[in-house]
């Protein structure tokens, strides 16, 4: 055995976690379709949507991409927190979580595996969707170039904080708080302006708006794609918000495994 | 007074809102022993048990493993320790080697594939290191939670009621392992149980708990002359049932 086990951060105990993942991806045809399939039904109704508004409408006409743009970067968002969730409620299921808990892997180690399998799941998911929307509809996501690589960054460092937090009320609370690993999303969805511009929000409703990183980035794409303009500022406030986010998430999180450790959860990871 | 203690728990209180699973416990386990946790169901085995790795935070009291406190250091030690229990499941998807892989890994073991073939030879897992863990019976499932246990060679192992719901000859097989293991490598440890034959075979030293607390303490032997019994499934029901401090004061 290695001398090196107590160390601080091991990158081989993450290694073994995200090996864990793949082995079970891999094993289950189900799981890989799973990943595919709202994605595409999504990309191909609100790009229908869109060819039918484009037509009708010249401001849309205009704006080509808008909606396939939104549906592509809020599936980030999403599908980032779904995969991080789904990683670690996989453990649940499994009524593995007390042997994980029991090794020497450390909380920051499997947060940090839980995230490299968000983003894997993500890239399994949305890769054919957006060549599906270049075959469909024409819209090339790539095309925004470094613009996207700021979107999904911030959108995923979002997505991640809350899935670290709903990790840990899962954590804390077994498996009656599934149901926020699935749909605390959904609160983002009309703060963040997926679909339309934060000034249609009602005065009170721009603050919370402005509050939540993803904003930043969806007003940063309405910028791109109607004015052609790159809001360089947007994303540095994005991301100072997620800085933010991930360090009250990462805090939440150690304090509620210290809660499961004080009330005993930890050894009943069921409902 | 234990000399080279490899676990010590020290005024171990453990209350749950206002149930209290453990009520002020202290022993220690000298290094290289067999220990057998004995008690009925909410005596307070699982607490004691879950604190000693460091699961479960106590309300007071300290609990060190291999010199390391395990409320606030566990990391430092949870290498050298292991731990195994028919109550939690390994990934049923994964094939048993896919899954000592990754738990070969987490714990740092350097020639994972020589430690799973000879673990596997060891406990006669060879011919099904690639059937999902899932698709086992339970006695096969139980020898592969007992080769996790063993992946890395614990100093310390932690075994909770390892032989439940396994037929009498494979139980007495996983005895057997347990034994040997013990022997070769100088481990120490700690066996919840409620097989009475089991605890009488295996362990030098029995812990009998009741109601959070302890009992008594002592070897099997001792155990057996002070109550006036054959066995100690019935030292265990006159502890349970009360008529222990009676039966000692008639002896």
């Amino acid at each position: 055995m290695s001398t090196a086990q107590s160390v601080a951060y091991s990158p081989r105990r993450v290694a073994a976690m995200v090996l864990r993942y793949w082995y079970l991806l891999r094993s289950s045809w189900v799981r890989l379709i799973d990943l595919i399939y709202w994605p595409t039904v999504q990309m191909l109704t609100w790009g229908f949507l869109q060819l039918y508004i484009g037509e009708n409408a010249s401001f849309f006409a205009r704006a080509s991409g808008i909606f396939i743009g939104a549906v592509l970067l809020w599936d980030i968002l999403f599908r980032g927190q779904i995969g991080f969730a789904v990683s670690f409620l996989e453990e649940m299921y499994a009524r593995n979580l007390a042997n994980l808990m029991m090794s020497p892997l450390r909380p920051t180690e499997f947060i940090t595996a839980l995230m490299i399998m968000s983003i894997v799941r993500l890239a399994i998911g949305l890769v054919p969707v957006t060549l599906l929307a270049i075959a469909f509809f024409g819209f090339n996501l790539y095309s925004l170039g470094l613009a996207l690589a700021l979107f999904f960054a911030n959108l995923i460092l979002t997505s991640w904080a809350v899935g670290i937090f709903v990790s840990g009320l899962v954590l804390r609370n077994g498996l009656g708080a599934e149901t926020f690993a699935w749909s605390i999303m959904f609160l983002f969805l009309p703060l963040a302006c997926v679909y339309y511009p934060v000034a249609v929000l009602p005065a009170f409703l721009q603050y919370a708006a402005w509050a939540l990183p993803p904003t930043y980035v969806f007003e940063g794409m309405r910028a791109l794609l109607i004015d052609h303009v790159f809001r360089g500022d947007l994303m540095w406030q994005a991301f100072v918000l997620n800085l933010v986010y991930m360090a009250a998430a990462v805090a939440a999180y150690l304090k509620l495994v210290d809660s499961a450790r004080d009330q005993g959860a930890l050894l009943q990871s069921g409902e | 007074m234990t000399r080279n203690p490899a676990i010590t728990v020290d005024q171990l209180v453990k209350i749950y809102k206002t149930a209290t699973a453990v009520d002020g416990i202290s022993f220690a386990l000298e290094a290289g022993s067999i220990t057998g946790l004995l008690g009925g169901n909410g005596a307070g085995k699982t607490t004691t048990i879950a604190t000693i790795m460091g699961l479960v935070i106590p309300t007071s009291g300290r609990v060190s493993v291999l010199g390391v406190d395990m409320t606030h250091n566990r990391h430092r030690v949870l290498h050298r320790m292991n731990f195994e229990s028919p109550y939690v499941e390994m990934p049923m998807r994964l094939t048993i080697r896919q899954n000592l892989t990754v738990f070969g890994m987490l714990y740092g073991v350097d020639d994972i594939a020589t430690r799973i073939a000879a673990l596997a030879a060891e406990l006669e897992l060879t011919d099904l290191l690639d059937r999902p863990t899932g698709k086992l019976s339970a006695g096969q499932k139980t020898r592969v939670s007992l080769a996790k246990s063993l992946i890395n060679q614990p100093d310390v192992l932690l075994l909770d009621e390892p032989t439940a719901s396994l037929d009498p000859d494979t139980a007495d097989w996983v005895r057997g392992r347990l034994e040997r293991y013990r022997a070769e490598r100088g481990a120490t440890v700690l066996l919840a149980s409620h097989n009475m034959s089991e605890v009488e075979r295996l362990c030098e030293r029995v812990i009998i708990m009741k109601k959070g607390r302890i009992e008594d303490d002592d070897t099997p032997q001792h155990l057996l002359a002070r109550y006036g019994r054959r066995t100690l499934e019935e030292v265990f029901l006159d502890v349970a049932r009360g008529r222990g401090e009676a039966r000692q004061a008639a002896q």
